[in-house]
Parts: structure tokens; sequence; C-alpha cells
């Protein structure tokens, strides 16, 4: 990989477009076949201190790289903008084409970010959607990038309070579309638990579940709770308010038209964020669990009859990094199913959920 | 299979559930298995787009145990997958793997393979869809569809399917296409049938039907009024890299042009389908495959021109031609290249040439479809000197670079009103920067999914055939006349203008 650098202390927007700019046209004219990606703008706005942890983990997302990421790094104090731009591109080999990835950081303060909008309308590459995400908070610049903004991406697992943080989500959702980590960690679950109900024989049982339960790594009870909402939305429970219980433990029942369904969310000793094992079940017998295993899903099934199977669903595991890519992947479709899941885990999750 | 009721839980995922099925791949042994299928297995695998229950059986005609054939394949997917193989998910895929040995006529075979399906039933505890994978010599095609009939491994269970994915080449020429057709549809349903052109799974193809149909730009110059031709072009820079053995038997007309190369131009021509879905689809394409005529045998010279890669240098280093290849005879009179002038009688397309080419050791490798337009009625600029004014050209590569370029006359910068062509290219891979799906992961999962839309039906691939039947047979018949040569890494044989229309030329590879 090769790269173009340009940097520039107490600069301005202008200049760094004039830059960008330049550097694109000097790198085409040097070799035609490289050309800029026009995918997506990436803007992440973090603070200074942990700019090195959210650059790592925008390394990790694979294949999946924005194309103009834009890095705002927040300095308190800071009056002026300092930026680095990096052009990296691969000359290709033959008769193909190379792709440009364009990489901007720029130091700036806090005053800079209510009018951040006028920072980065000229940075980002026109004509192509623009994702911001705001890990480490930053609520100014969320506002002010807001109207020059497709996607928002967040991760209601981050925040210390899962209400507050799916009421964040709701919020946010009003104004732009939103790619919610939290959400993408349920994925793989959401898929499995889909296919177990869709042979024909099964179908019916949907109906008629009666107990789901979430097990969860301790700081991802949004993931939980959004998998119950899913459920819920899906299959018109209607959800109730969950029970703190020991442990961190949530625990309810919502109202499936002539029954009632146990929820329960618990926590588990898994280190790494998201969910470990989900198990629904009908009052007849019938149940499944999978839980998370060495290359994929330890599967459990219960019949009516009391006889018990236990398989492997095959599947190797993202990680963080593979989810990120995902959400930044995800900034380009859209999913109908995640307002209506929020809205049902909003209705299930207590105002103030355990940490 | 009837379904019942809808599954609300399928609504917004990407990924839609596939019934747990039990795959068979017959010929599991031999190169395709090794190269394509395995490591397209462990990639849906490690995706987690296999279903919840899935089993692999392998029969081929070689004696290995279970363990010794584990191994083998083990060995492929660390070699061939396009993902670096998790241990964990390898592993869960193929240690449950099971192999029959034997041959394809020995009726024991089923008897086993039939045991493993019902013993796999039971460990699961509903019966498995079974999809039986035919990537065998074509010559075992028939055999293994009526053994599976005979042992009843055509039915399916309550709840579940069976089905046939068949490779190409389906038939060597017209006759023994239909006779394929009937043997396969007198032991299986159409509907249970998923004849495979891996080229239909490559994204670069799907897309040409999101470029025309999601497009209002093009549709009003798609016809006969603007489109003064289209040429379609498979060039590979490779020879026939020590498959001398099937390549002899086929040539370039079978190998390309009768399937790969005709789909692109039914997609590039058919009309509207109305709605994304298999038959719908197939549909359209049966209809203006079906309005391409196909050449008297008399015409044959007329409109195809066939030859063969002589010694020649390619990429600086001297090649051999393709009569000095290993395994190839001395005077074969198989082509390696081909050339045809097609037109399709339709109110869409009549009097358009349709041109095809392919060939291997060309100057370079690439795939694309150029559509060219007609010139403009008046050129009021003329008077200012622009005698750079060319029609607008709209070229869809479909390899190596997958993308759309539309030539344009723009202005000269100057007082002086003169114009010449420019370009303006669109690739998809700076659009989307996520990587294409291997082609036969899509085709496998939409075989175990039961969705045939990137499939090949029986009456299309008849169309196919009839189509390129009486060049065969004129080419067969004339065992006298020479084949011309071209040399290897040039721009193909001087004859192929021959088949061109006045003022028309191939475009520059």
């Amino acid at each position: 990989m090769s790269e173009d650098v340009w940097s520039e202390r107490d600069t301005t927007p202008d200049a760094i477009d004039d830059a960008l700019r330049e550097m694109l046209h000097e790198r085409h004219t040097a070799n035609q076949a490289l050309v800029p990606a026009r995918v997506l703008n990436l803007v992440v706005v973090v603070d200074r201190s942990w700019k090195g942890e959210i650059a790592n983990r925008l390394e990790r997302v694979g294949r999946y790289h924005a194309s103009r990421t834009i890095l705002c790094a927040v300095e308190p104090g800071r009056s002026t903008m300092d930026a680095r731009v990096v052009m990296s591109y691969e000359e290709p080999s033959g008769d193909g084409v190379g792709v440009i990835l364009e990489h901007v950081e720029i130091d700036l303060g806090e005053m800079h970010l209510v009018n951040l909008e006028s920072v980065i309308d000229p940075i980002r590459a026109a004509e192509i959607p623009t994702m911001i995400w705001c890990p480490h908070g930053h609520l100014e610049a969320t506002r002010s990038l807001l109207p020059i903004t497709d996607a928002i991406l967040i991760d209601s697992d981050d925040e210390s309070e899962p209400a507050a943080a799916l009421a964040r989500a709701a919020d946010l959702l009003e104004s732009a579309y939103v790619v919610d980590l939290a959400w993408l960690r349920t994925t793989p679950w959401r898929e499995r638990l889909a296919a177990t109900f869709d042979p024909p024989g099964r179908r019916p049982l949907i109906g008629q579940i009666g107990r789901v339960a979430a097990r969860h790594q301790a700081s991802s009870t949004a993931s939980a709770t959004l998998l119950a909402g899913w459920l819920a939305s899906r299959l018109n429970w209607e959800p109730a308010c969950l029970d703190p219980q020991a442990h961190g433990e949530l625990h309810g029942v919502a109202h499936a038209g002539d029954h009632d369904v146990e929820v329960r969310l618990c926590r588990s000793d898994q280190l790494v964020p998201g969910l470990t094992g989900v198990t629904v079940a009908v009052p007849e017998g019938w149940s499944l669990s999978l839980d998370r295993a060495s290359g994929g899903l330890c599967a459990q099934r219960r019949s009516e009859d009391g006889t018990e199977s236990t398989w492997k669903v095959l599947g190797a595991s993202r990680g963080e990094g593979g989810i990120l890519g995902e959400g930044v992947r995800q900034a380009l479709l859209r999913d109908p199913t995640y307002r209506p899941a929020l809205a049902c885990a909003r209705a299930f999750c207590p105002v103030a959920a355990p940490l | 299979m009837t379904v019942t009721e809808e599954n609300p839980l399928v609504e917004g995922l990407e990924r839609l559930p596939v019934h747990p099925t039990a795959l068979v791949i017959f010929g599991a042994t031999g190169d395709l298995a090794h190269r394509k299928l395995l490591p397209a297995l462990y990639n849906l695998a490690h995706q987690g787009a296999l279903p919840e229950r899935f089993e692999l059986v392998a029969v081929s005609r070689s004696a290995h145990s279970d363990e010794d054939f584990q191994a083998i394949a083990r060995a492929s997917v660390q070699r061939f997958s396009r993902t670096k193989p998790d241990p964990a998910v390898l592993d869960g895929l193929l240690s449950e793997m099971r192999y029959i040995s034997g041959l394809f006529d020995d009726d024991s075979v089923y008897a086993e393979l039939g045991r493993a399906l019902a013993e796999l039933d039971e460990r699961a505890g509903y019966p498995l869809s079974r999809v039986f994978y035919l990537a065998t010599a074509p010559q075992f095609f028939p055999v293994i569809v009526k053994e599976l009939g005979n042992s009843g491994l055509n039915q399916a269970g309550e709840d579940s399917d069976a089905r046939v994915v068949i490779e190409k080449p389906f038939g060597y020429d017209l006759a023994s296409a239909r006779k394929l057709n009937a043997d396969v549809l007198e032991v299986f349903d159409e509907s249970q049938v998923f004849r495979i052109d891996h080229y239909l799974g490559k994204e670069t193809v799907q897309n040409m039907m999101a470029f025309r149909f999601a497009n209002a730009l093009f549709e009003p110059v798609w016809n006969r009024n603007y489109v003064d031709r289209v040429e379609i072009t498979a060039a590979e820079d490779i020879g026939i890299e020590g498959r001398a053995g099937y390549y002899e038997g086929a040539g370039a007309l079978r190998d390309l042009v009768q399937n790969h190369m005709l789909q692109l131009l039914a997609l590039l021509t058919m009309e509207p389908p109305t709605a994304f879905e298999a038959n719908r689809l197939r549909d359209e394409k049966l209809k203006v495959l079906e309005a391409i005529v196909p050449p008297d045998l008399h015409d044959v010279p007329d409109m195809a021109v066939r030859a063969q890669y002589a010694a020649g240098v390619q990429g600086g280093v001297p090649v051999p031609g393709y009569r000095e290849e290993n395994g190839v005879s001395s005077d074969s009179r198989t082509e390696t290249y081909a050339a045809l002038r097609l037109h399709i009688s339709n109110w869409r397309w009549a009097g358009v040439p349709f041109y095809l080419r392919t060939g291997k050791r060309l100057t370079r490798k690439v795939t694309e479809i150029a559509v060219q337009l007609k010139p403009v009625p008046h050129l009021a600029l003329q008077s200012q000197g622009s005698i750079g004014v060319q029609p607008n050209e709209i070229v869809l590569t479909v390899q190596p670079d997958e993308g759309v370029s539309i030539s344009l006359g723009a202005k000269i910068p100057g007082t002086r009103m003169r114009i010449r062509p420019v370009n303006m290219e669109f690739h998809y891979g700076t659009s989307f920067v996520s990587q294409s799906p291997e082609a036969y992961e899509r085709l496998i999962l939409d075989a175990m999914r039961g969705d045939a839309t990137l499939f090949t039906r029986n009456d299309e691939v008849e169309a196919l055939w009839g189509i390129i039947d009486p060049i065969l047979t004129a080419w067969k018949e004339d065992t006298t006349s020479p084949i011309p040569q071209y040399s290897a890494g040039s721009q193909g044989p001087r004859e192929a203008n021959l088949i061109l229309g006045p003022d028309h030329a191939w475009r520059r590879l």
C-alpha cells in the first residue's frame, strides 16, 4: 500500500478541500488507473486522547472501509485546526484499476463542535452518503452535523444506562437513519431464530412461544433488550416493562393475544460484547437453546416428547472489528425492522435498568 | 413442500433461511469439487449462511475412508478458500462428512447413500432436504439421475425437498441436450432441476439486469432505432492450461459461446421481466433466444469464423501454438477462437447485428459488451473541424474491472467548437468497497433454497443449443478447409473481419 500525505497546522476546511483535490488530481495524472472510491463519507468525532484507540478499531473493519474517513479529534481548549490528509492506494497490476482511500484527520477544539457542519461540509465527498459516529458523546457535534447526515452510527451497548441509550437511539431515528452496533450484534441470533421457525412444520410454534431468555455480556443489556423487542415487534406481542432482579437480571412478561410470554434477560460471564445465548420455548415442552461455542453456536433442542438433541450451527465470530465494518456497510442499506424492535425494546426496558 | 403460514421473523433479514439440508456431491474427488465446491461450502459455513442442520455426503469412484476424504477436503479448503479457514468452523463442516465410494452405475452405492441419508434424517429428528450435486464428467449425468430415480432418492420426505444440480456442459449438441433433458425429466420434475451456468452467479452478470432495469436512462435507446450494433467479447490471454482432453472435444463455441456468451446476449436484449422471479425471468430470456434465427448450414461461413492460436509471444514470453500443446493432435480442427454474427428477429432488435467473439491466447483478458449507438443525424459542428465526433458507445465490462463506460463527444478547450470523444466511467470497485461473493457460494445457496432464478431451464438450454447447433454441424462437416491461425498474444484472426458489416470493426482488445 502506498500513501500520499499532506499536513498543515492552523489550517482551514477550504485548505483541506484544496489539498484533497490537488492530491487526487496529481495521483490520477500520475496513474490514470488509480481512481478514488466513492461509497461513503464517514465522519468520526472523538476525544483526542482516545484517537488512537478509535483509529485502531477503524483499521480492523477489513474490506468495509469508508471511502473518505474524516476523523475529528477534539482537544479541550484548542482554538485552531491542524489537519493531516493521507491518500492510500495500491498501484494496480495489469489492466485493472486501483482504488484510492482518503483519510483526513483534524485536530480541533470543543469550540468548533457547535458549528462542525461548516467544517465538514466542504471536506466531505459530494454526492455520496455521509455517516457520522461520535463514540465519545459530543452531542453538540451530532446536532450540528445532522443536516448533512444520512446515517448515524451508534452503539447502544456503549452507554451506561440502557433505557437512556435506547431513548437516544429513538430520538436520533427521527433525524436520520440509525445504525446501532448493539442491534447488529443480534443479527446472527435473529437469523438463526428465523431459520428455526422457517420449516413449515415449525411455523405454528411461532404463535405458541411462551418463554424467551436472552443471555448477554454484562454491558450488552441493550442488545438483549433489542432482541426481545425484535421478537415482540415481529410477533405482535405487547411488551411490558421488565422488573430488575438480582444479579442484573431483567424479568417480566409480554402479552401475546391469548397468552403471556415470559421474558428473561440475564447476564453471563462472556468477555466480548453481545449475546451469549438465547432460549425460546413453547408451553407444550418444545424448546431450543442456542449458545456461543467455538466455530459457531451450540444448538440444543427439546421436543414435545422430551427427547433432546444437540448439534453445532456453523459460523465464525465476526469480532468487534467485523461488527463495526458491518455498521459501515449498513449505512448504505435500510433495515425496516429496527424501528419497531427499538420501540418494543424501550417498552421492555425499565428506566433504571441495572448496569 | 407446501408453505402454509408466513414466517414473520424473516422480514428485514439480508440472509433468508435455508431449509435443513443434506448436500450430496457426486464426483467429490474431482477438480471442481476441490477448487470450487468445498471452498464455497466452507465460506458459507464461515459466514453462518448454511442451514441450521447441514450434512455433507461425498460420492466418488476412488476408494477412501471417511477420515481420508475429510483430510483431502480439508487440504482443498485450506488451499482454495477465499477466506482464511477458521479451524473450528472447518472442523465442524468436515468432521461428520460421509464418503461413499463406488461406480456411479452401481445400485449398491445408492442403497448405501439412501441408508446414510436416512441416518442423517434420523439424527436431525426430521427429514432434511436433499440436494444432489452432479460434479462428475457429463457422461455420468444420466446414469446418476436414473439411479437416483431407481432408488427413490428423487422423492422428498414430508416438509422437505429433493433437488438435483447439474454442472455444465449440459449436452454436447442439441440432440444430446434434448436427450439429457428427457432423461432427467423422467426422474425429476423441472422444478427440482438446477442446471448451473456459474456465469449467472457472478455479481457482474446480475448487475446487467440492475443496469438495464433500474435506470430509466437507457431504455429509450435500447432498440433498433438507436443501437447500430452490439459486440460481446470474452477474450482470454491463457491457453488451454493442460486441459487438452476436455478442450479437444469442446472447442471455443461449446466452451463459452453456447452458454456464457449467449446468456449475456439474452440478459442484454430480453424484455423487462414483470418480477425478478425464476420463471418470469427465464420466460423473457427464452423469448429472445427463440427470436435468434439459427443459420442455415450454407450460411454459416458468412456469419461464423473459427480459428486456432499459433505460436506467438504472450507477455514477452514465447508460447506454443494450439496444435503444439501437449495432448492436442497436430492436425486438430478444434477451434480456440470463434466469432459469430447473430440477428434477433423481433420488433426491438430487427436489423441490429450482434457480434460475438471469444478466444484463447489473445492479447489480454477481458469480457465486455459494447453497445454502439447510431451517429447523430446531422453534425452542425462539422464546419468547425469536428472530425473527431464518434457515435456514443456504452461498454459494460464484466471482467477484469466490472463497470460501465459511456463515450461522449466533448468540446476541446479552445476558441473553436471542436469535439473529441471522452469517456464517462463508472467502476463498481470504487462504489462498493465490499467483496463480491464467489458465484458458487450464491448458486449453492440458491439451489438449497429452491430459487432457480439464476439457473437455466430445460427449454432455455435447448434454445441455446438450437442457435449453435447448425454452426457445429457445418464446422464438423467441413473437414478440408484450412483452419485460420492467429498468433498467440494477438487481437485474433484477420478472418474475423469477414463477418462484420460495412464500416464495422472489432473493438481493440
